[in-house]
């Protein structure tokens, strides 16, 4: 196989630590304490590397990011590098001084998540109380600050009524982009899927009130929809395909080609504290595995569509067929197709049970 | 309300202090750095964009590229104002009128 090109961004989840409970979390089931962390001068080295590799956009995720007291001085090393960063927060824990300290570390840009469009909603989910105010307020001294703002909003059969009210939250917090993320089925989110999963008469509307805004918006508000899978007729390209452009780092140095990777109990990931970055991006087992088009099966093998979508997502064919080769179930032309349609009505045809709650065991 | 901002000949285009454009030695070209976007513009795009500098107008900035590649200002008008719409309807720059 060919070397593979510079990656061009990175996902360094920071820590596994978080206030909130989300039953959607995208950490992955068994949750990281923090004496598992790489320290500071890990991730300064971590970030060197990347910056070597060629990436130039570091999202600097969690659990909760600002959690990391050395958050400052972890962006300042990366802004040094002209590489560009973005902090995703959930937002509950940050004063103004904390933020201004960002901001002149050389913070790029901040992604806020917000649970739902309301406080009741967004604390049955966060679990954390009076999140909501806490989040108007963080979104509020962002924009003061100087910095760009991105609302990021997960969305599941509890909040799908509240796109109208996501949007004109947005426009109101003056952030620049929205982000209305159907919630993707692995992990935490794979445990409480039938508590979460929408019906379709509701994803219809959303489909027709984000394009109905998106047209309205236009040069005012950005906004990003991730579609539902489970209702999709074709996959996403997840990450445009798996180690082509960006790869992610979770707490303990473990290399990744996407955040939910360890749900493929097949693949075998390798470190930073063993091995250098460069070395790892070329030749870790796991990136290789699904890297370029190789290893396809039919009917991907030979579509037309497989430069779009490279098949979709590993995790998800792993997660319902067994076998992490497989084309995306979210694709039409896979044998699996039906299972998901079946999957999501058996889902919503059931009264919500009680959230699995994310927490560390 | 913010409002959409159409592209006049007297708007005066800048990049907006988050929107980044810089030469990447290693892969030698040149990147635009924006929220959870990386653009990669064309030889021409990179040459607007170096004049969007919040000081000449749009315009001024069409002048400028007449001169630079030797065009027709009339035949490269529309494209420009175009370019500039486009890049302004991302939120990608920022217009003073
Ligand atoms: S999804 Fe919720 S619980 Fe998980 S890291 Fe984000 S804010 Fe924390
Ligand atoms: S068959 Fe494979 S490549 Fe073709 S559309 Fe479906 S997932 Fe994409």
């Amino acid at each position: 196989m060919p070397a593979p090109g510079p990656p061009i961004g990175m996902l360094a989840e920071l820590t596994h630590r978080c206030p909130l409970q989300c039953p959607y979390c995208s950490n992955p089931v068994e949750l990281m304490k923090a004496n598992r962390e790489i320290d500071t001068d890990g991730w300064i080295s971590v970030f060197d590397q990347a910056a070597d590799l060629g990436v130039l956009q570091v999202h600097l995720s969690g659990g909760e990011p600002t959690l990391r007291r050395d958050l400052d001085d972890i962006i300042s090393c990366l802004s040094a590098r002209a590489v560009y960063t973005n902090l995703i927060t959930a937002g509950v824990n940050l004063s103004e001084k904390r933020i201004a300290a960002l901001v002149n570390a050389g913070l790029d840009h901040v992604q806020l998540s917000i649970q739902g469009a309301t406080a009741d909603v967004t604390e049955l989910i966060g679990k954390y109380k009076n999140g909501f105010a806490s989040k108007l307020e963080t979104a509020r001294l962002v924009r003061e600050a100087g910095l760009p703002l991105t609302l990021n909003a997960p969305i599941h059969r509890h909040n799908i009524h509240q796109m109208r009210q996501f949007v004109d939250l947005a426009l109101e917090l003056d952030a620049d982009r929205l982000e209305i993320a159907n919630v993707q089925y692995y992990g935490w989110a794979y445990l409480n899927r039938s508590t979460l999963m929408p019906d379709l008469a509701d994803v219809k509307e959303q489909v027709e009130i984000v394009e109905t805004a998106r047209a309205e918006l236009k040069g005012i508000l950005n906004i990003d929809f991730v579609t539902p899978d489970y209702y999709a007729d074709y996959p996403k390209p997840c990450m445009g395909g798996w180690a082509q452009d960006a790869f992610v780092i979770i707490p303990d140095g473990t290399v990744l080609p996407c955040h939910a990777a360890q749900t493929i109990s097949s693949l075998e990931f390798d470190n930073v504290t063993d091995r250098p970055l460069a070395d790892i991006w070329e030749n870790s087992s796991a990136l290789e595995a699904y890297r370029g088009f190789e290893w396809m099966a039919e009917p991907c093998r030979s579509c037309p569509r497989k430069e779009l979508d490279h098949g979709g997502c590993r995790c998800q064919a792993f997660a319902v067929t067994g076998d992490a080769a497989q084309t995306d179930p979210a694709c039409i032309l896979s044998p699996h197709h039906g299972e998901l349609r079946q999957i999501a009505e058996a889902a919503v045809a059931q009264e919500p049970g009680e959230f699995n709650y994310r927490r560390i065991s | 309300m913010r409002e959409r901002t159409l592209i006049t000949p007297q708007s005066v285009p800048s990049l907006p202090s988050h929107i980044r454009l810089q030469f990447d030695d290693l892969r030698q070209k040149w990147v635009v750095l924006a929220p959870e976007r990386v653009l990669w513009p064309d030889d021409v795009s990179v040459d607007i964009l170096k004049k969007c500098d919040g000081a000449g107008s749009t315009d001024e900035i069409i002048e400028r590229l007449a001169k630079d590649y030797n065009a027709d200002r009339n035949v490269i008008e529309t494209d420009v104002i175009e370019f500039l719409q486009d890049w302004s309807d991302k939120r990608l720059l920022e217009v003073h009128s």
